[in-house]
């Protein structure tokens, strides 16, 4: 146990964490979007990228349609190309839980996982016995993967043995029944600092994934964001021989922005995090941009965007 | 592919018009040398042959000096200011318009990683250009009196570590000023000089404002002893400077003289780490360590270094070494044969002295001149390899107890040209920065150049500075100290 969960304790240990400096962090960050990644190596980049998409609807439209229509996109990314890997995750409601997972179940998609976004997404602003009611009703409807928000106003006020505890309960709730993903939403947290700090308190609370946000505020997964959360995950590697997987989410559209996610991990993490089950991509419009590079990588010319499915 | 191995994407050729022997520049043209010799430029790579280029002797000197002497006196020095800027922009706008041509050559004929060559020499070469073009009718604000003068003809011989972009450190200001020139590139990169000189050509410069000898030592000897020349600025080696200084002691010759370093970059236990880490292979492994401002002595806080030494180590681990031509290089060929012997001798010192020596694995090409990226740890101050300049990608590791401590070990060398500072406290950086004696002090950063920013040393690192207000009045004179 490095920490024993009292607030004492987790000050001592975030505080005796180094520093982030903006500029240089921004200029690495800068620096690795440079990477010219062509021919075999994005084939193989594109392919990747699709396995690891937690492909995302997180709407109030959102219906029974519309998320079993998903799962079939899930499945089979590109109906005309077998080869096409299925996705990593559908991440939807609560609600759309069960309908996701028995859709999925029927149409060979027993390997895509369903991650539900619990805890009163997005904000958080609820009380405990609302947040674990919330987690135990997506574990009950069959959720694989629960993905939490952190309490962003107890963390930035400085109660991080509440922010602990909330994960940590939420954590026993998940137990071996389901991946617990540990959303920090950086865009609320603002500084490095507090990206590097949040990103371990959830280590230590019991997370199997961090999260950088919900998608619903901006700015989210921005590239030196994730390579200071790539970063925690890869010294709490050397300091406990855990691997803890990283979900950058929002604002990664295209497959350039993809290719670029993947370099970071590659060159901060390691080659070891390039696999589904330690870096996930949150995203909806995404896949789409994936098929249609693959498509061109493949015959030498653009397709429309007809050629692609819509949902 | 089971891994995220990076396939080749190397940068085109076909952009890059090598003739296959050049002359030299002189009087806006090229001519052939009096005697007719020439020497061989190589892409140390693959040492494939280049191109051949004119060798200069004392009479190719003496005819290029008497083209600027005629160019100042009858044109240069009459042109109103705000024309000599309009050339300056000129050829800033053109550096621009040709950028990729340039990176192209200069990492075929250096050795430097493309992504160096596109995205920090040719752009800071034009910058340089923009921003001495601004000087040109501003200079009674120089800080050299009301009317400042230009000295007449400018003597200036680069080295092979920056080619293009030390010829524009050079020549912008001189021209800015109102001065002309001749040039001598190093022996080992004399092409984007060369294409410099088409650039004047292309921009309209007036014949003999600048002009470009190629050729080796024996060739900037015969520059540095005209008997015509104003002023000598020269960057390399503090060996050759010494030398120059003598040689011109007795005459009224100034000089600005931009020598070696043996920078020290101190990292602080307050350091934000993963930075500093990525500073310091910034610091001695940007273009090959071939920097004279390169960190290349690190010291480490006792109570960190451990960290900090594994953290480096599995950063090195990642620098990818190879064709220069790649856009994902990070680390290219060492210059020449002659540089790479030097960097063995001086290296294998370290070994011999009793430092540790450590390299991630990497293979390197087997024709061209490759070292790989080097640590020692166990570094004492009396080493040789934290003494002398290698100019290559090897950097030595010392730690420290105390701030004070620090410094000492910082300030204890022969040069003085560049430190690095890295802590999360600002009061204690301005304490620190204080207290170095380097002309140029990063702050949780390394190796940024501006062009608004003078760059020079203490010590045996040189006199007087380069860029800025500074390096301009480098290039004036106050009142009729002017000969001629």
């Amino acid at each position: 146990m490095i920490v024993d969960g009292s607030e004492v304790s987790l000050k001592k240990f975030l505080s005796d964490l180094p520093p982030v400096d903006q500029v240089g962090a921004e200029a690495r960050a800068s620096m690795l979007a440079t990477r010219s990644i062509k021919t075999t190596s994005k084939a193989w980049a594109i392919d990747m990228a699709i396995s690891m998409v937690d492909l995302t609807t997180l709407e109030g439209a959102d219906s029974a349609g519309k998320v079993k229509a998903l799962c079939a996109k899930a499945v089979r990314p590109d109906p005309t190309d077998l080869t096409v890997p299925s996705v990593g995750a559908i991440c939807v409601y609560n609600d759309m839980v069960k309908i996701a997972r028995t859709e999925l179940d029927a149409i060979g998609g027993g390997d895509v996982a369903v991650a539900a976004v619990a805890t009163a997404f997005p904000s958080g602003r609820a009380t405990l016995t609302v947040k674990k009611l919330d987690t135990q009703d997506a574990i009950d409807a069959g959720a694989n993967e629960i993905d939490m928000v952190i309490d962003r106003g107890a963390f930035l006020s400085g109660h991080l043995g509440e922010v602990f505890d909330q994960i940590k309960v939420i954590k026993e709730l998940c137990g071996n029944k389901a991946h617990l993903k540990v959303i920090l939403e950086t865009g609320e947290l603002v500084t490095y600092d507090n990206v590097r700090k949040a990103s371990y308190l959830a280590m230590l609370a019991g997370a199997d994934f961090i999260k950088t946000s919900t998608g619903k505020v901006a700015p989210a997964a921005t590239a030196p964001v994730v390579l200071v959360m790539l970063e925690a995950v890869r010294d709490y590697f050397a300091l406990t021989g855990t691997r803890i997987g990283v979900k950058p989410a929002g604002g990664i559209r295209t497959t350039k922005d993809a290719i670029k996610q993947l370099v970071l991990v590659n060159e901060t993490a390691g080659s070891e995090w390039l696999k589904p089950s330690l870096f996930r991509i949150g995203a909806s419009a995404l896949l789409n941009d994936l098929l249609m590079q693959r498509m061109k990588l493949r015959t030498g010319h653009y397709a429309s965007a007809n050629y692609v499915t819509m949902d | 592919m089971s891994s995220f191995e990076y396939a080749s994407a190397p940068e085109s050729k076909a952009i890059a018009n090598i003739a296959s022997s050049y002359g030299l520049f002189i009087g806006g043209k090229f001519v052939e040398p009096k005697k007719g010799k020439s020497f061989n430029t190589i892409n140390p790579a693959n040492e494939e042959l280049l191109s051949k280029v004119g060798y200069a002797d004392k009479l190719d000197i003496d005819l290029a000096v008497k083209s600027a002497r005629s160019a100042f006196t009858k044109v240069w020095s009459k042109l109103p200011a705000k024309e000599r800027g309009k050339y300056l922009y000129r050829i800033a706008r053109i550096l621009q318009e040709r950028a990729r041509e340039f990176a192209v050559v200069e990492t075929l004929d250096n050795g430097k990683p493309i992504r160096e060559s596109r995205d920090t020499d040719i752009p800071l070469a034009a910058a340089h250009f923009f921003y001495h073009a601004g000087w040109a009718d501003k200079l009674e604000y120089a800080g050299v009196g009301n009317k400042p003068k230009p000295l007449g003809v400018v003597g200036q011989i680069i080295p092979w570590n920056f080619p293009l972009l030390m010829l524009a450190w050079k020549i912008a200001p001189a021209l800015a000023a109102g001065n002309t020139v001749v040039l001598k590139p190093a022996e080992t990169t004399p092409l984007t000089a060369l294409l410099f000189a088409q650039v004047c050509q292309q921009a309209g410069l007036p014949e003999g404002v600048v002009n470009i000898v190629t050729g080796d030592g024996i060739t900037g000897a015969a520059l540095v002893n005209h008997p015509d020349i104003n002023k000598i600025a020269f960057t390399g080696s503090t060996e050759v400077g010494k030398a120059i200084a003598r040689s011109i002691s007795a005459t009224k010759k100034s000089a600005t003289l931009e020598l070696g370093g043996k920078a020290a970059n101190i990292v602080f236990d307050d350091a934000a780490i993963d930075e500093a880490v990525e500073g310091i292979v910034n610091g001695i492994f940007f273009n090959q360590g071939h920097v004279c401002c390169a960190g290349s002595r690190l010291l480490i806080q006792e109570n960190v270094s451990d960290e900090v030494i594994e953290k480096l180590k599995k950063r090195m681990s990642l620098i990818r070494v190879g064709d220069p031509m790649d856009k994902n290089t990070d680390l290219g060929a060492i210059n020449s044969k002659e540089q790479l012997k030097r960097i063995h001798e001086i290296s294998n010192t370290g070994d011999a002295e009793g430092a540790n020596r450590w390299s991630p694995e990497c293979k390197l090409p087997t024709k061209g001149y490759w070292y790989p990226p080097t640590i020692f740890t166990g570094v004492s101050q009396s080493h040789r390899i934290a003494r002398d300049e290698i100019f290559g990608p090897v950097l030595s590791v010392l730690t420290f107890r105390t701030p004070a401590e620090g410094i000492e070990k910082a300030n204890n060398s022969m040069y003085g040209l560049s430190a690095g500072i890295w802590s999360d406290k600002g009061a204690k950086i301005l304490w620190a920065a204080k207290q170095l004696k380097a002309g140029v002090i990063w702050a949780n950063t390394f190796n940024k150049f501006d062009p608004a920013s003078p760059f020079g040393g203490y010590k045996e690192s040189g006199w007087g500075r380069e860029g800025g207000r500074h390096g301009l009045a480098g290039y004036l004179a106050s009142d009729a100290k002017v000969s001629k």
